[in-house]
């Protein structure tokens, strides 16, 4: 395809006839592979285990999937112009991926202005469907909110006054700080304080936030960096003692992205979401394990849950829609159930968020090496807003 | 009767070098001045603080009365000097015509016009010119092409585009052979004369300072030494002491 | 009290390798005049060899072996970059050298995908130097204290190394003055191979110095590299001193607004520590406004190879009419030959010829440096967007986009006009960042990080041919008047102003003014470029006007050919399509597009446009003689 010119495909398009023999269902990816490659190559092994699994066990609805992988270069321009790509020369039936917020939105308002389906799976950010959400947009993982509403009821019961918030001085980063605020302050009785530190992503002065953390007191910290920034921070945290009897809640660093850079680093104790993979050994998750080992010889990230997910999730509709029809799948996504490696998850048909939600538990270290432990699932479901919130944020959404 | 050139007290130093250290003297309308002396005495700092290249640290320089101490060179370029570089300066990038052009449309106040051809602007004026200073047949050649001495009569051409009442000439003929070298002086002394220009030159050759000038300035170290007719100034002692071993004095 | 003093000992720890960093780029800059974008790849590399070293060996012989085996290795290739690229494209315009360099950072980044993998590599610490020490009752890292040692050691060491050494005295001589070094005979592609040699060692160095601090991570490059430029400049071009003065400056500006937190001041609470997002920045407007050729710099005599190459211009000649009117109906006739999507690609392609076109009139026509284009492209593209939410009409918001980018580059102009050089360049990039960080953090009005949605086109337009026909009359008209501006009075004007200053000003030009008139235009037509994107994509985000956007339009003019009409549209065209293509079609697109770039440098050193006419040129007269 890639070698044919495309005059060729220009004068299949002029004649009008169909792009390609339909025999399989394409699905266009869009994603940021060199930008963030940490998570997404192993969220591509996982799409492609999910999508060899669903072909071998006869496809979708008689028809085998294929995937076109495309890369947006970390810019929403250039994630709309691929997506353009995809849907007017590729014919794809619908677009999926992304992973940063502002590309997500935009292929997200890409969507609805060209009447596609899009199924974005890891961009975090509340807006995608909620304030900017729309009827062809539908998001797999916790957004930023949920997340952060998971670490609440932990955070709560330490009884803590003044907390510290170290976040990355972005949208992400700032929506966690805000909900983690604003969640907190609705629970306790007693005033709390917050201190915050806004560190620009992936340039954190580790030594400077840790000693303006020491030096205003606070009680415990929430900590919202990650990637480099959270190694940065927890090493330099570790050096200066800002851990020793001071307890941590933190986003996202039970990943094992993150635990495997920190090996030794690990601050244990640290109450955190995640994703402890070689523990979680319901039989959904097992087989996702056994299976991805087997293949790549090399166990699971988040990422690849997440790209598995995606894939799965995806072959449900088709096979419930039956069609590539846009409204039969946008009415298929709808209360669809899935089975993923987390458990059953639902596509809400409220916000056209999945409930597939994170593991909440504890830092620990394990051989020199991260691990998670006293860990529960926490279904995504519960942390949800209630019915009437989503509304009244969804109401300026179209 | 006001002088067209009038320069009281001087003075321009650079960090611990002083260039020019307190100078006077003046040129008159239709008169030919050459501003002489040995190699670092100070000339071209002259002319920088007169053309308001360089501000000068004390002194004032007036035109037909009027001081114009420190303007910008551009303010005096609309009040009518114009000058030529010891270092050549030209726009390489342009045709030697497109050069002269392009003065005509400053003197004009057209050379920020956006809405027709630079090229059109003022043709037949910058053909004249150029025929005055003997460059008509290589106008249409890139000025980066051109021969030292034709990039010296090219400046000429610009210079006169402004139609200056003051005409500063640094070394105009320098790398031009003795025959080229009358040309020039002869055509910037027949504009001095015609338009009642006032005409100050730098020049090393002797033959064509005593040939054209009215007058004759002499510096040294940013001292004036001595000014007088080419006579006087040749029977000075103290320049044949500066000009000691120059057969030419 | 007591924290600020804390505060300041973690500035000068973080000063210190950023002082090293710094000072190779800033000896690299003062002897060749190249701007080495690459330089942040090079003290990724130090990083990411000191790392490996480290781990191969797990003992203190592996760390401290490491380290210097990172300034080794990273100097080793210092020297096969500058021997085999960058020597041979010395004679080539100004700036060309900075794509090559661009290509490289491309090429040195794939590479250590390839090598390192995706994830972040958190190294050992240092040993010997793994705990605290407590200072004014605080814990603070001994090896904190060993970077503050070392800094100022090395600072030491260099300038003795400088004062003392046959090598240092042609160093010094070349920075300040080069036809000095011509005369003093000196073999002058040696003094350059060692000088960048000495240059990417110290960055090296200084990134293994990072490892027990940071993890390796594939972002070091640009995330550094900024920093490093903005330490150079404001500690002036081609100063150790400075470099060290300015290193330390910047690191303890933002130690301190990290130090501040949040202060409530006038009843509003303010948070400092989001300052330090665009701290150094600031910092270096501020200098350069007041010091125009920073702290310790000296005015830089000129630029090497600074001899513009263009052939006069006269008047657009029949042919090129009949060329133009033919391109023009090729362009408008392609969505009828085409497939809807070559509609998209090459509405891009029109956009960014004219945000290239616009450029190339700021860098080429005037002579101008110009780091920080995107300014003028986001304001514009925000401009329109933000016009579009408030309810206004189609048209109406390209103006009031295009509006903004005027007025935001007649203010920023007037700053930068004041300066020359590289300092101007920087100046642009210093407002361009401060833009950039404005729209990133103002979410109440510009949706922060995350953008703005749902700037669409009326429904006419939203087919994708129609947009691309608007594109072509709006962009081609934007384009034709940069060309037209070439012909005119004022693009003679401004080619006079570039060609020969003195001059200028001798024949009554107003040369700054003149400088003003073209960066406010060329900012104008860049909002123009800005405002059209935003409604060919829907969606907009803070990276309209990031550094990358900025590099790719100069990558464009530079590649297409400076001082060239057509150089700018050739260059966005290849360099767009190019891009779309390798990104589609190769796993690792990203080092393909920086090989071809070097190959495209190489085969032609003016530029694609400019080595296909000096050819064609060389040819006629070759043929005529
Ligand atoms: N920009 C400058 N900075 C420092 N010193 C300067 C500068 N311009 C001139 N000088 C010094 O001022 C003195 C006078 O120089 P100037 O060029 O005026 O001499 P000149 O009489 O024109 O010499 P020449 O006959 O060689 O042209 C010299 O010592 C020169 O080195
Ligand atoms: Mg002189």
């Amino acid at each position: 395809m890639k070698t044919k010119s495309f005059l060729l495909a220009a004068l299949i398009a002029a004649v009008g006839l169909p792009a390609s023999a339909q025999s399989t269902i394409k699905i266009g990816e869009i994603n940021s592979y060199k930008a963030q490659p940490a998570f997404l190559e192993p969220y591509k092994k996982g799409w492609e285990l999910a999508q060899d699994e669903i072909n071998a066990a006869g496809g979708v609805n008689g028809k085998k999937l294929e995937t076109i992988f495309r890369d947006d270069n970390a810019t929403p321009g250039d994630a709309v112009r691929v997506a353009e790509e995809l849907v007017s020369r590729e014919k794809v039936a619908l677009v999926s991926g992304t992973f940063l917020s502002n590309v997500g939105l935009a292929v997200g308002d890409f969507a609805k202005q060209r009447k596609v389906l899009f199924i974005a799976s890891e961009p975090l950010t509340d807006k995608l469907t909620w304030a900017t959400g729309n009827d062809y947009t539908f998001r797999l993982r916790a957004n930023t909110a949920m997340q952060t509403a998971m670490l609440v009821p932990e955070a709560a019961k330490l009884n803590k006054k003044r907390w510290g918030i170290v976040y990355p001085n972005y949208e992400y980063g700032q929506s966690a700080a805000n909900w983690f605020k604003k969640y907190m302050t609705s629970q306790s009785t007693s005033g709390i304080e917050f201190v915050e530190q806004a560190a620009p992503l992936g340039k954190i002065d580790a030594g400077s936030v840790v000693q303006a953390m020491l030096d205003a007191k606070v009680d415990a910290v929430f900590n919202v960096t990650f990637g480099a920034d959270l190694q940065k921070f927890v090493r330099e945290g570790n050096t200066r003692g800002l851990f020793t009897n001071r307890p941590v809640v933190s986003l996202l660093s039970g990943e094992p992205e993150y635990l495997d850079t920190l090996k030794d680093e690990t601050p244990a104790g640290w109450i955190v979401t995640g994703y402890p993979v070689m523990e979680i050994n319901t039989p959904e998750h097992k087989a996702f394990r056994d299976a991805y080992q087997k293949k790549y010889n090399d166990y699971p990230r988040l990422g690849s849950v997440v790209g598995y997910a995606t894939v799965k999730s995806i072959a449900a509709m088709l096979k419930k829609s039956g069609s590539t029809d846009v409204a039969k799948m946008q009415g298929a996504m709808k209360n669809l159930e899935v089975m993923s490696p987390f458990g059953k998850i639902t596509w809400r048909a409220q916000d056209h968020q999945s409930t597939m939600g994170a593991y909440v538990g504890k830092l620990a270290k394990k051989d020199g090496k991260g691990v998670m432990v006293d860990w529960r699932y926490v279904d995504g479901k519960t942390v949800q807003p209630t019915d009437d919130e989503v509304k009244r944020l969804r109401a300026s959404a179209k | 009767m006001t002088p067209a050139l009038d320069i009281l007290g001087l003075k321009k130093s650079f960090g611990g070098v002083a260039a020019v250290k307190g100078i006077d003297f003046n040129v008159n309308a239709g008169e030919a001045v050459a501003l002489i002396g040995p190699n670092g005495a100070g000339k071209t700092t002259c002319f920088n603080l007169i053309n308001g290249q360089l501000k000068p640290d004390a002194g004032s320089v007036s035109l037909f009365g009027e001081n114009i101490t420190s303007r910008s060179p551009e303010a005096l370029f609309r009040a009518g000097v114009a000058r030529t570089f010891q270092i050549t300066a030209t726009f390489a990038t342009m045709t030697v015509r497109e050069n002269v052009q392009l003065a005509l449309m400053s003197h004009n106040g057209s050379a920020t016009k956006v809405f027709c051809f630079a090229t059109s602007q003022h043709a037949a004026r910058a053909d004249v010119l150029l025929n005055d200073v003997g460059l008509q047949s290589q106008s249409s050649r890139p000025c980066a092409e051109l021969a030292y001495g034709d990039l010296k009569r090219l400046e000429l051409a610009v210079a006169l585009a402004n139609d200056p009442r003051l005409l500063l000439m640094d070394e105009p003929t320098a790398g031009m052979s003795p025959q080229e070298r009358d040309g020039l002086m002869q055509l910037a002394l027949t504009v001095c004369r015609e338009r009642k220009l006032a005409l100050l030159f730098t020049e090393h050759d002797m033959d064509v300072v005593f040939k054209f000038a009215d007058r004759i300035i002499v510096m040294n170290r940013g001292r004036l030494i001595a000014q007088g007719r080419p006579d006087e100034v040749r029977a000075n002692e103290e320049v044949r002491k500066v000009y000691l071993g120059s057969t030419h004095v | 009290m007591t924290a600020l003093l804390v505060q300041t000992l973690n500035g000068l720890a973080a000063a210190s390798s950023l002082f090293l960093v710094a000072v190779g780029l800033s000896l690299i800059f003062g002897v060749t005049r190249i701007v080495n974008f690459a330089h942040g790849s090079f003290y990724m590399l130090g990083v990411y060899i000191a790392y490996s070293v480290a781990t191969y060996f797990g003992n203190a012989f592996g760390f401290w072996g490491g380290v210097l085996a990172a300034g080794v290795a990273v100097a080793l290739l210092g020297v096969i970059v500058e021997v085999a690229i960058l020597r041979r494209i010395y004679a080539a315009p100004e700036l060309l050298q900075l794509i090559a360099t661009f290509a490289l950072v491309l090429i040195i980044k794939d590479a250590a995908l390839y090598i390192w993998g995706p994830e972040d590599l958190l190294g050992p610490r240092a040993p010997g130097f793994t705990g605290a020490v407590e200072i004014f009752g605080r814990p603070f890292p001994t090896y904190d204290l060993l970077l503050i040692v070392l800094g100022v050691a090395m600072l030491f060491a260099l300038t003795t190394f400088i004062k003392r050494t046959r090598f240092g005295l042609l160093l010094r001589a070349a920075t300040e003055d080069r036809e000095m070094t011509d005369a003093l005979g000196v073999n002058q592609k040696l003094l350059f191979t060692a000088v960048f040699a000495l240059g990417c060692f110290l960055a090296g160095f200084g990134g293994a110095l990072q490892l027990p601090r940071e993890p390796a991570t594939l972002n070091m490059d640009l995330n550094i590299i900024a920093d490093v430029f903005v330490v150079v400049v404001i500690g002036g071009l081609g100063s150790l001193y400075g470099a060290f003065v300015a290193a330390v400056i910047i690191s303890l500006v933002k130690a301190y607004c990290i130090g501040l937190g949040n202060v409530a001041m006038f009843g509003v609470e303010f948070e400092f520590s989001k300052l330090t997002l665009v701290a150094e920045f600031i910092v270096m407007a501020l200098v350069l406004v007041f010091k125009p050729n920073g702290l310790f710099g000296r005015p830089f005599s000129h630029p090497r190879a600074s001899e513009v190459i263009e052939t006069p211009i006269g008047k657009p000649s029949n042919v090129q009419y009949a060329t133009l009117l033919v391109g023009l109906m090729l362009a408008a006739s392609l969505p009828l030959v085409f497939d809807e999507y070559t509609s998209v690609l090459a509405t891009d392609v029109l956009i960014f010829a004219l945000f290239a076109a616009s450029l190339g009139l700021i860098i080429g026509t005037a002579g101008l440096g110009s780091f920080g284009h995107a300014a003028y492209f986001g304001l514009g593209a925000y401009g329109a967007a933000l016009a579009a939410k408030a309810g206004f009409g189609f048209a109406p918001s390209l103006v009031c986009g295009v509006a903004l980018s005027l007025t935001a580059s007649i203010v920023f102009g007037w700053f930068c006009v004041r300066l020359s050089g590289t300092y101007m360049a920087m100046l642009t990039l210093a407002f361009a960042q401060i833009v950039w960080s404005i729209v990133f953090q103002w979410d109440a009005v510009t949706g922060g990080s995350n953008g703005i949605v749902g700037v669409w086109p009326p429904e006419l337009f939203s087919d994708r041919d129609n947009f691309y026909w608007l594109a072509l009359a709006l962009c081609g008209a934007g384009v034709l008047f940069c060309w037209w501006i070439v012909y005119t009075p004022l693009g003679y004007a401004l080619r006079a102003s570039r060609d020969s200053q003195v001059k200028a000003h001798a024949i009554g030009l107003s040369v700054m003014r003149l400088q003003w008139a073209a960066f406010a235009l060329a900012g104008a037509l860049g909002g123009v470029a800005g405002a059209i994107y935003a409604f060919s994509k829907g969606s907009i985000s803070p990276d309209v006007s990031a550094i990358p956007r900025s590099v790719d339009a100069l990558v464009m003019v530079l590649l297409g050919g400076i001082n060239t009409l057509l150089g700018p549209v050739v260059g966005a065209a290849v360099f767009t399509w190019l891009q779309d293509t390798l990104a589609r079609s190769t796993e690792y697109w990203r080092a393909v597009l920086g090989a071809i770039i070097l190959l495209l440098v190489m085969v032609f050193p003016k530029g694609i446009v400019g080595s296909i006419q000096s050819l064609t040129a060389s040819m006629k007269k070759r043929s005529a003689a």
